[in-house]
């Protein structure tokens, strides 16, 4: 049974709403022309396939299923428990739990304890973790062998199945000619290939290992990683969507009637881009703190909280963050209001509005796809520095951010616990690196003025 | 030109002013001070006694805007709007939460926060324009894709990971410097080094490539296509022309940041333990001190505004072309 979170529904509708979009900005020239170019960037292509893969995660973890589970593998008790799509499709990562800290790859757990060796001595070792590795003999004679052949059966499987997908989209045994069409084609695949590689190693290994070790609970790390994917984006998409419609009304509204709207609308601008967005974060979160503590009967459930304090942060920031895009649109409006062709509209009495909307906002466009590609990367890095400043997501959402917050006390540790934050930085560092080149690439196409 | 600078500073009131209602809307009306007495005290079963207590040890007992209990002109002074709100224009933060008198707390801890703000600005550009000086100067070259590449590559990394790979390695496994920790004069030196340097690296990425576009703007202007035709090699068209012409938009840049130096870095320097403004912004946030938040916030914009007055008034003085009336 389906049990969709706000965010859930929000983020199938702003899904739907881009590929609306997509639909309708295909069927003109003047907006297909530069996607086209965008796409016949190499660097573009390979960053926007990357992105979709995140993008996959993040939905896949958005369909939230209500499901009976039982409590241990012995008992018959069944209890209600809320798992998205993903988290049915990682179950060994999710059920797995360690008592404590290992390393990657590891068989043994990272805290030594007391036990008794064959003959009843007590000895002072690390046990052996109950999943991880636990299907060796002798771990560390056999773990090299073990995972370089459960590795080389990975790299078949994916090539296999880069194979089938290849025969299926070209509808024949033709590939070579396929492939080679077009370079947004051949990037395409063949960085999906290196992608379907990782995806199908780390399948074939994460039944037997922790590949990015686990945390203090003995939670798996690669799993916390692949759930923060959902928050990242979450916080990167929705944003915007808050940000919009705010920055477009009021920028093209400055832009056109000028006088006293101008007025007001710049007031309120510099009123708030005077104030340092963290700390009018901070104030608007610990407000919105004290207002979920006085009043908990509002939340069913302790996901339900995460998720509105999740929102609640996409809406603080979408209201702090609108001023920048509307300083632009409204510069840009004043230059094209006195283009001729509005001048022309206006002159054979065409209504205001409908001038807004049919000679303005199609050519300010540009300037809004550049600043939601650009911003994507900033909002998911802002998430990781609130969150560290205990004014980001609840403490209970996967994110990067608490990964990071937590790994952080971890350095001191001897020997050091680095997979944590690894893990946090790899899968970050890709979405964003991805995210960048591809803005790059965005705004080498639309940007009127590059000349390539 | 002094009527223009008067115009501004007149200009700056209503801004403040919107700051200060906005900070008093949402510390003080979106919830009451019985609310936030309660999160303070940490228990939903919390007396009224105790509430009320509270509340008049930090002078929150008054009501929001009106008081009918006096007479004349206290009817509006007697509110916590008078008292919390505006005063801050006479920049009287009051007492914290705590108890502590805020102003005398800005003015010890700004030295700290300068001190790692000013050497970090300086080393800082210096390595941005010099960084970006040499993609332009290799221009078209594989030296130039990797420097692009390198420049997005170091915005793609979170600023967290800086400081603790940072403290890690240079602080931990080299001991070169003291991890975290600060002392006041000359000792701070080495205390410094450290955090200067990952914000130099940290921002390095983002700085180079803005100099780089504000450099690729001047070097397509005519002058610089007539420089080269007479001639010149490209390593005197850069510092000769390029490097000056840029100069203006590069220090107006500089000079809207200078007010906000005196806020401090709020990640570097919890980290680094810094006793600045920016750990004492985020001590404040993380013990859930109002008074301190709601005071920095004004200090914040006062800052950021001064700063651009400050723009605005160094356009006239390095570009000639320039002129306000």
């Amino acid at each position: 049974m389906l049990a969709l979170l706000w965010s859930d529904i929000l983020i199938f509708l702003l899904i739907g709403g881009l590929v609306l979009s997509a639909y309708f900005a295909s069927k003109q020239e003047q907006t297909r022309r530069p996607w086209r170019k965008a796409f016949q960037s190499r660097v573009g292509t390979a960053s926007f396939v990357v992105l979709l893969v995140f993008l996959l995660v993040g939905l896949l973890d958005s369909i939230h299923i209500k499901q009976s589970e039982s409590l241990s593998p012995s008992s018959e008790e069944h209890t209600e428990v809320v798992l998205s799509v993903l988290d049915i499709f990682l179950t060994p990562l999710r059920t797995q739990i360690e008592k404590t800290y290992s390393a990657p790859f590891s068989s043994f757990a990272y805290a030594k304890e007391i036990s008794l060796d064959g003959t009843g001595v007590s000895v002072w070792t690390a046990p052996r973790l109950s999943y991880g590795g636990a299907h060796l003999e002798h771990p560390q004679e056999e773990i090299f062998g073990d995972v370089l052949q459960r590795s080389l059966l990975g790299l078949l499987k994916g090539i296999a199945a880069w194979c089938v997908l290849l025969l299926v989209l070209a509808k024949g045994p033709n590939v070579v000619a396929f492939i080679n069409r077009s370079v947004f084609r051949k990037t395409a695949l063949y960085t999906l290939l290196g992608l379907l590689l990782i995806i199908f190693v780390t399948a074939e290994l994460v039944g037997f290992y922790h590949i990015l070790g686990t945390d203090k609970v003995g939670e798996d790390v690669l799993y916390q990683a692949l759930k923060s994917v959902r928050t990242g984006l979450i916080i990167g998409s929705l944003t915007t969507l808050v940000m919009l419609p705010i920055a477009i009304t009021l920028g093209l509204l400055a832009g056109f009637f000028r006088g006293w709207v101008d007025d007001a609308i710049q007031y309120i601008y510099t009123t708030l881009s005077s104030i340092p967005s963290v700390l009018l974060i901070a104030a608007a979160i610990l407000m919105a703190q004290v207002y979920m503590a006085n009043n908990p009967e509002l939340f069913s459930s302790v996901a339900q909280r995460a998720d509105m304090r999740l929102l609640l942060l996409c809406v603080i920031l979408g209201l702090t963050s609108w001023t920048g895009l509307c300083r632009l649109l409204r510069a840009e409006t004043l230059k094209i209001r006195e283009m001729d062709y509005v001048q022309a509209a206006q002159a054979l009495g065409v209504r205001k509005l409908t001038i807004l909307k049919r000679h303005i906002l199609p050519n300010v466009m540009h300037l809004v796809m550049i600043t939601v590609v650009l911003d994507f990367s900033g909002l998911v890095l802002a998430e990781a520095v609130l969150s560290y400043i205990n004014i980001g997501v609840d403490p209970s959402t996967y994110s990067w951010g608490n990964m990071i917050n937590s790994a952080r006390l971890e350095m001191a540790r001897e020997p050091i616990v680095w997979w944590s934050l690894a893990a946090s930085f790899i899968f970050m560092f890709g979405l964003v690196l991805a995210a960048n080149l591809f803005a790059d690439a965005v705004r080498d196409a639309f940007d009127p003025r590059s000349k390539h | 030109m002094i009527n223009y600078i008067l115009r501004r500073l007149l200009y700056v009131f209503p801004v403040l002013l919107g700051v200060n209602i906005l900070t008093f809307v949402l510390f003080f009306v979106v919830n009451s001070p019985d609310d936030m007495a309660r999160m303070q005290l940490g228990d939903k079963h919390v007396s009224q006694e105790a509430v009320d207590n509270w509340k008049v040890q930090r002078g929150y007992d008054l009501p929001l805007l009106w008081n009918e209990g006096v007479s004349g002109l206290s009817k509006a002074q007697e509110t916590i709007f008078f008292k919390k709100s505006i005063s801050l224009f006479l920049l009287d933060f009051g007492l914290s939460d705590s108890g502590r008198d805020i102003l005398s707390d800005i003015s010890q801890r700004m030295w700290p926060s300068l001190a790692l703000a000013i050497p970090s600005l300086i080393v800082g550009l210096l390595v941005n324009i010099t960084f970006a000086l040499l993609l332009i100067f290799y221009r078209g070259s594989y030296l130039e894709y990797g420097g692009l590449f390198l420049c997005i590559a170091l915005m793609s990394i979170s600023g967290l990971f800086y400081i603790i790979a940072g403290q890690y390695l240079v602080g931990k496994l080299l001991v070169l410097t003291p991890i975290s920790g600060y002392a006041p004069g000359t000792d701070a030196f080495k205390f410094i080094i450290l955090p200067v340097l990952i914000g130099v690296v940290g921002g390095l990425g983002a700085g180079a490539r803005w100099y780089r576009t504000l450099f690729l703007e001047e070097s397509s202007r005519d002058y610089v296509r007539t420089a080269k035709a007479k001639g010149l090699s490209d390593l005197n068209v850069l510092f000769r022309h390029v490097l000056k012409n840029a100069m203006i938009p590069i220090l107006t840049g500089i000079v809207v940041v200078l007010p906000l130096l005196f806020m401090g870095s709020l990640i570097t320097e919890s980290f680094f333990g810094i006793p600045g403004l920016g750990s004492y912004t985020i001590d404040a946030i993380n013990r859930q001190d109002f008074a301190i938040v709601r005071s920095m916030v004004f200090l914040g914009s006062f800052l950021y505004i001064i700063g651009l007055l400050l723009t605005d008034l160094s356009y006239t003085l390095v570009d000639p072309r320039v002129r306000l009336d």
